[in-house]
């Protein structure tokens, strides 16, 4: 079901307001994995604005849906969320990459609130989802499992061990999700290390694939993630099609813009073209 | 160590890795957040008993290291105690990267029991043998390490996992192990040496198989040469126990480390590095793999090709005791 359109305001607002604190929080750290924390920051802002069942005050509930951050490095892109959800304060995102900061570029469970494991070695998320819903099952909690993987990172052989488990043992509670920004350190990623067809092999693990064309649109995502959310038979997959830097022009599906950093005046630039991007998103939408 | 009593009778029928097993299954018993993980090594590494009690709470993910540890991690996310069995070589090698990041990192509550430890497949080659898990594991941050003697002192040390937080590697051996204790009341204690033979002429230090044939290299030094050995079972690799190494230095100024490992980085290298920074310097040997990956054979044959078995000990031992020294007026008063 498409998202109610004040719904929908709301979710593109958040979205918006997401992007400008990533661009702000890689100035305050310096320099950052800016490209693919604006792919996923859609798909981050449903998640904790709609569909996760999340309660701030207690960041350790135990029945709390899950999120896997696998794609580690884009802590400079998840940490805002969490800020702007009220985890920690705002102000320690000012504090990015700095000595004794709270927080750093691969974020630390031990010292972050509301985030649910450390993460940046790629392909460990999918393993750690994997038994997390194992412990669900065998505690009869019925919390769900989300885990943001990259592209370039399902190069990683672990991803493919905890795929064949998770259809294995029909963990339903599982859902991965795939940025697929076709972009990763050295190059375009068919061209570093061919995917495709993607959507084939973890069809062929035993996965519902769900192919969502789109993945900066926050319609498309929110019927994704409903559709996984019912799978009942199979595990579901989202691969969305997202763009590298998306939401900013002159970065947009570049891969030179994995990791980047912005002076004044390219900060600057960066507001004038995320709030160009979601007006046109939302003159298109509405 | 409470709950745990087992009979002499029980142990001549158990090898080392099955007391692990049934230790396992009483933890089991008395505590639903345990679980087990092992990938396709059910049977080998006898954590397969808790299959066969509680189905649901034996996990096995096939032969998928990665997965086997990331999944350890993630179920201690979640407040259970996953008790993870492989081989030590895949345990602390093929998925050390998950070891490392997912599991001490985050210092969670994941108890590492490897089996097939050292040279105990011996016949197997050096893609089953493991002589570097010690050094590896005990660079780990928030990690212990174990190695126990025998089985009963794994039956002690297992349990002791389970009653410290966060992560801890236990390496054992594969099929029997020569048996040090009758049973598990000889106070073992996590982090705390057990000395098994009196001496004030040197001490032996050693750890998993070694200690049985240290103990026995003792009787004879004192029976064939009159030399008084301290033998110490330094069970806990991490947290070492300093004091009792410091008085060894103190007491018999020569000392002897035997391991079923690469002499590099493991027991011998823990207990130099506590020697050195004592500033007490002392005649010192370590006996062990000599950095060189292992011939084929039977366990029992490679120790004694490379000189830790009983008379490779007592090679050593001789050695030193023949060794002059200085004479030292103030060592008294330094310590």
């Amino acid at each position: 079901m498409p998202l109610q359109k004040e719904e929908y305001l709301r979710l593109e607002q958040k979205a918006r307001d997401l992007r400008k604190l990533i661009i702000n929080t890689v100035v305050w750290a310096g320099s950052g994995h800016v490209g693919g924390s604006l792919s996923a920051i859609d798909m981050l802002t449903l998640l904790y604005h709609k569909y996760m069942n999340i309660d701030v005050a207690n960041p350790e509930w135990e029945d709390r849906d899950r999120f896997i951050l696998s794609k580690g490095h884009i802590g400079v892109g998840f940490a805002p969320v969490l800020a702007d959800k009220g985890f920690f304060p705002m102000e320690w995102l000012e504090t990015f990459n700095h000595t004794h900061s709270q927080l750093g570029m691969h974020l630390d469970k031990n010292k972050v609130p509301g985030l649910d494991a450390s993460s940046g070695s790629l392909g460990h998320g999918l393993p750690l989802a994997f038994g997390l819903a194992m412990s669900a099952r065998l505690k009869k909690q019925n919390f769900r499992t989300f885990c943001l993987i990259g592209d370039g990172e399902s190069n990683e052989g672990s991803n493919w061990e905890a795929a064949m488990a998770i259809a294995h043992y029909k963990l339903t509670s599982v859902i991965p999700i795939i940025d697929r920004n076709n972009c990763m350190m050295d190059g375009r990623t068919e061209e570093v290390m061919g995917l495709e067809p993607l959507d084939k092999k973890w069809e062929a693990f035993g996965f519902r694939v769900i192919n969502v064309k789109d993945g900066n649109d926050l319609n498309q995502l929110s019927d994704a993630l409903e559709t996984a959310m019912d799978s009942e038979d199979k595990p579901s997959v989202i691969i969305m099609q997202t763009k590298k830097g998306c939401g900013v022009a002159h970065i947009t599906d570049d891969y030179r813009y994995h990791y980047a950093g912005f002076d004044g005046e390219k900060q600057e630039q960066c507001m004038r073209e995320i709030d160009e991007y979601h007006d046109q998103r939302i003159g298109a939408e509405v | 160590m409470g709950g745990l009593n087992y009979t002499i009778l029980d142990t001549a029928k158990l090898s080392t890795a099955e007391l692990y097993g049934k230790t396992l299954c009483d933890l089991a018993e008395e505590h639903p957040e345990v679980v087990g993980l092992t990938a396709d090594l059910a049977k080998s590494t006898k954590i397969g008993v808790l299959g066969e009690k509680y189905p649901e709470r034996l996990i096995n993910v096939g032969i998928a290291e990665q997965n086997l540890l990331g999944a350890a991690a993630g179920m201690a996310l979640n407040g259970m105690v996953p008790f993870v069995s492989t081989f030590a070589v895949f345990m602390t090698m093929r998925a050390l990267d998950q070891v490392h990041t997912d599991i001490c990192y985050q210092n969670l509550n994941v108890k590492m029991i490897a089996t097939h430890g050292g040279l105990s497949f011996g016949q197997a080659g050096t893609t089953h043998h493991c002589t570097e898990d010690i050094s590896i594991m005990r660079s780990m941050a928030n990690c212990k390490v174990i190695i126990p003697a025998d089985g009963m002192e794994t039956a002690n040390a297992v349990q002791a996992a389970y009653e410290t937080p966060g992560p801890v590697y236990i390496r054992i051996n594969r099929g029997f192990d020569q048996k040090v204790y009758d049973n598990t009341e000889y106070g073992y204690e996590l982090g705390k040496a057990v000395q098994m033979h009196e001496g004030t002429d040197l001490t032996i230090i050693a750890c998993g198989s070694a200690v049985w044939s240290a103990r026995e290299a003792a009787k004879v030094l004192e029976s064939v040469d009159g030399v008084k050995a301290r033998v110490l079972n330094m069970h806990t690799i991490k947290p070492i126990d300093r004091e009792a190494i410091l008085k060894a230095v103190h007491d018999t100024r020569r000392i002897i480390t035997v391991e079923d490992h690469n002499v590099i980085g493991g027991l011998g290298s823990a207990v130099a590095e506590v020697m050195a920074e004592s500033g007490k310097a002392c005649a010192f040997k370590r006996l062990g793999v000599p950095d060189t990956f292992s011939i084929i054979g039977l366990h029992e044959d490679l120790m004694s090709h490379y000189g830790y078995d009983v008379n490779g000990i007592l090679a050593s031992a001789r050695e030193l005791m023949g060794a002059d020294f200085e004479e030292d007026d103030d060592w008294d008063d330094e310590i």
